[in-house]
């Protein structure tokens, strides 16, 4: 006689409450061996093969690719001859129970998670690496929900950054680029000879790349697909797309926004870049106007401390140090890593950094101790081609400045219409924290950087 | 660094390393054929032990493959009467001195509270928080001290103290104590480092600027650096070392270059932080192929490695059965071994959790598991 034996799907983390079911390496009708990898998963912490705990025949598969399953649901039903499932069955703690082959499988307890959890966002990441983790015997007492930046974290790690990168402008046949550069094209999948070169003597330089790789990846689109035939397409939320929801509901229905704006010539600013483009000490290193605003912001923080601060509904924290984030959408969606102790770095330190960070992102290898305890936030929307928008706070911060995207406009100069760089800066706070009045002069204090850089020498 | 082996699995003569090779030449075919049985033994054991953590039946399992060359030899280089203080992945130690697997398995499965009695085997318990080991060593060897049984020639009496912990325990404060009271103490005790080159995520470059083997230096701690994948060099170092210690020549250091080559636990994915180019490397200069490589050119046939394999597949059978058989311990066992003697707190704290466990029905590991499980059931 034969018996079905389910295995349950384990906490293979310590501590985790679901995982997504990526590829079934079996199908009902095929025969397994004792830890024949049957199946991968993807948890909230990495990519898991997971093997077949018996020897039989798959009768069936209990969970589709892509779905979200708790631990402790079945995902496979395996028929085993009856004494490897007395084995099997024994007194494991969570994973494996049998069944004789007549009774049908309850598949009401395979529980797929397609809600979010209002409270995901609340819940801390729990690195327990080494010791015990949650028992699975209290389920009840388990925290629902992946902890938002580890799910974000993982999962974007495993995507690589863009990889069907379009022409921008092919120049000559012959591509000049140093190797380092080369090195860099290739590591970021961007075919350098379709690079638009922008170097003295016609060179891809590092900034091109990059460029091409960021347009490629994410901020523009680039073709138009063809008209599809079904009427709808369903995308399961999870993963990525679920943290983000989850933490702009929470900040959302928590704090309540107000933004403001304020259009600025930053003419200056775009001077200021080029000429530290131009210096030695800053060869190498990636300066745009993003760096000067996050000088501008940390300077004018300084100024109005209560932008960066938190809300605890007991106190007010301010933070006398600036952990400064940066909204940056990655090929498997927005996160917002920061730079942690901005405030204490040189204008130098602070391109490194924030270059560096970039690049972490744009990796997929942005981890969520990068992303913890930010402080005030920026959107770079302006490479978007966008003038400005009504940024939502990441959560657990007051404040989150816009920089839209900077263009010739016509502006009033001394009664006098002239053609200069124009930008508008918009800014959310949290009411609760911030009033109105600070609002309107850490924007100014902002604002009035951008258009006299030289501020910063104050 | 001492290295005795070739990767191919050659035998290096050396006159800079004599010492060990003269020990190494003291060795039997039995005690090579023993090595290569408990390194593959361990292998296997290891390898059953992740995929059960895969299949829910461990709360964690933390591997040691890779390092099986420095565990083994090590572990046989120390005396009948030596103690031996592991950290949590010393799964190739424990074999060398008796330890019973299943007692492994048991702690990382949570149904016992340290798995088993140090009294029987000197090996003492794993410590989950690291570094702390090395401090109960230096006390432990400090004792040893007080009670006269260091260089008295007598070997029935003279010991030592070992202890085992990772590159990146190096970079906590218990260490760096450790190694300052033994040099002060003269304690009879060897500090075997592993340096798998992985502290989790963090590389070995990112926790010393010296090499660790140096560390002990400036607190008069004298190291020497053996290749962590021949499993001979490490049992002719750590043996020497140990032999030393016992005869009140003071502490050493040793580091053993190796490679953790799988995960840092099974809560962990390597592949985020590490070039598969490097793993690869690593894998080249394996303990248990090198060693294979050497027995085979003293001429030991293909009958005894497949009667290994054999054995291995036997020992995972035996693992996976016995793990199922497990029960969950009573739950009053975890106030058993916390006073030696009756102490009226604990026994009121272990009334109030009887209470509250009667509250919610009842807690299913004081019937032995006789009752329907709490979890899991029939579908």
């Amino acid at each position: 006689m034969s018996q079905i034996a389910y295995f349950d799907l384990p906490d293979v983390g310590e501590g985790l409450t679901e995982a997504e079911i990526v590829t079934w390496k079996v199908k009902a009708g095929d025969t397994v061996s004792v830890n024949q990898i049957i199946v991968e998963i993807e948890t909230a912490k990495s990519l898991v093969e997971l093997p077949c705990p018996f020897a039989g025949v798959v009768t069936q598969l209990l969970a589709n690719e892509g779905d979200t399953v708790n631990v402790g649901s079945p995902i496979i039903g395996v028929e085993v001859s009856v004494a490897t499932a007395a084995v099997a069955a024994g007194s494991a703690p969570t994973s494996m129970h049998s069944a004789v082959a007549q009774n049908a499988v309850n598949t009401e307890a395979i529980e797929t998670i397609s809600e979010v959890s209002s409270s995901g966002a609340e819940e801390k990441p729990e690195p327990n690496l080494v010791g015990y983790g949650v028992s699975a015997a209290a389920p009840s007492r388990r925290k629902r929900g992946v902890a938002p930046l580890a799910a974000a974290a993982s999962l974007a790690n495993a995507t690589a950054p863009g990889t069907d990168l379009i022409a921008v402008v092919p120049t000559a046949d012959v591509v000049l680029a140093k190797p380092p550069i080369r090195k860099l094209a290739k590591d970021m999948n961007v075919d350098i000879a379709k690079v638009k070169a922008t170097g003295v003597s016609g060179e891809v330089t590092r900034e091109d790349v990059l460029a091409a790789a960021q347009v490629a990846s994410v901020f523009k689109n680039q073709t138009t697909p063809e008209p599809k035939t079904e009427r709808e397409e369903r995308i399961p939320v999870k993963g990525v797309r679920k943290a983000i929801a989850t933490a702009m509901v929470q900040s959302a229905f928590t704090a309540p926004h107000v933004s403001i704006f304020v259009d600025v010539d930053a003419t200056r600013t775009m001077e200021y870049v080029k000429r530290l483009k131009a210096s030695a000490d800053f060869a190498g290193v990636k300066v745009t106007p993003l760096l000067i605003m996050a000088k501008a912001m940390i300077w004018a923080a300084r100024r109005n401390p209560t932008v960066n601060s938190t809300w605890t509904d007991t106190e007010i924290i301010v933070h006398n140090y600036v952990n400064f984030g940066v909204a940056a959408a990655t090929p498997r969606g927005l996160i917002v890593p920061n730079v942690k102790d901005a405030d204490k770095l040189s204008m130098l330190e602070l391109a490194m950094a924030l270059e560096k960070l970039a690049a972490t992102a744009r990796e997929g290898k942005t981890t969520p101790a990068d992303m913890a305890n930010g402080t005030i936030t920026v959107t770079n929307i302006g490479v978007f081609g966008v003038d400005t928008g009504t940024p939502i706070l990441n959560p657990g911060e007051v404040g989150i400045v816009a920089l839209g995207s900077i263009r010739p406009k016509p502006w009033v100069v001394d009664n006098e219409i002239l053609i200069r760089q124009v930008t508008t800066i918009g800014a959310t706070f949290d009411h609760r924290v911030v009033d109105g009045d600070v609002a309107s002069r850490f924007v100014q204090d902002v604002a009035s950087v951008i258009e006299e850089p030289a501020l910063l020498l104050d | 660094m001492v290295q005795l082996l070739t990767v191919d699995g050659d035998f290096i003569e050396s006159k800079e390393h004599s010492v060990y090779g003269e020990l190494v030449r003291q060795l039997r075919e039995a005690d090579f054929l023993k090595f290569y049985r408990d390194m593959a033994r361990i292998r296997r054991f290891d390898e059953e032990a992740t995929a059960l953590q895969r299949q829910g039946q461990m709360g964690l399992w933390v591997s040691a493959i890779g390092q099986e060359g420095a565990q083994i030899g090590s572990g046989y280089g120390v005396g009948p009467n030596d103690h031996i203080f592991p950290s949590y992945r010393e799964h190739g130690v424990a074999i060398t001195h008796g330890v019973d697997l299943m007692s492994i398995i048991k702690t990382f499965r949570g149904v016992n509270h340290g798995g088993w009695n140090p009294k029987e085997n000197r090996f003492h318990l794993y410590a989950i928080v690291l570094g702390t080991q090395t401090l109960h060593a230096t006390g432990y060897a400090m004792g040893i001290n007080f009670e006269g049984l260091v260089g008295t020639g007598d070997p029935e009496k003279d010991l030592a103290v070992i202890t085992y912990f990772g590159d990146g325990s190096t970079a906590e404060g218990d260490v760096s104590e450790s190694l300052l009271f033994a040099a002060i103490n003269n304690t009879p005790q060897v500090f075997f480092c592993q340096n798998n080159q992985w502290a989790i995520s963090s590389p070995v470059g990112t926790q010393t600027k010296v090499p660790l083997f140096k560390r002990g230096e400036g607190f008069g701690v004298p190291g020497i650096r053996v290749d962590g994948n021949d499993v001979l060099a490490c049992y002719a170092v750590t043996k020497k070392h140990m032999d030393d210690a016992r005869s009140g020549k003071g502490p050493s250091l040793i580091e053993a270059l190796t490679y953790r080559i799988g995960s840092h636990t099974t809560s962990d994915d390597p592949s985020k932080y590490r070039d598969p180019a490097e793993v690869a490397e690593w894998a080249a200069k394996d303990p248990i192929i090198r060693f294979e490589r050497f027995l085979r050119k003293q001429g030991i046939g293909q009958d005894f490695f497949d009667e290994v394999k054999i054995a291995g597949d036997e020992l995972a059978a035996d693992l996976r059965e016995k793990t199922f058989a497990m029960t969950e311990p009573p739950m009053e066992l975890m106030f058993d071994h916390v006073y030696s003697e009756p102490h009226p707190l604990i026994d009121e704290q272990k009334a109030w959790l009887q209470a509250y466990e009667e509250s919610l029905g009842g807690h299913t590991s004081i019937n032995n598991g006789e009752e329907t499980p709490k979890y899991g059931g029939t579908h």
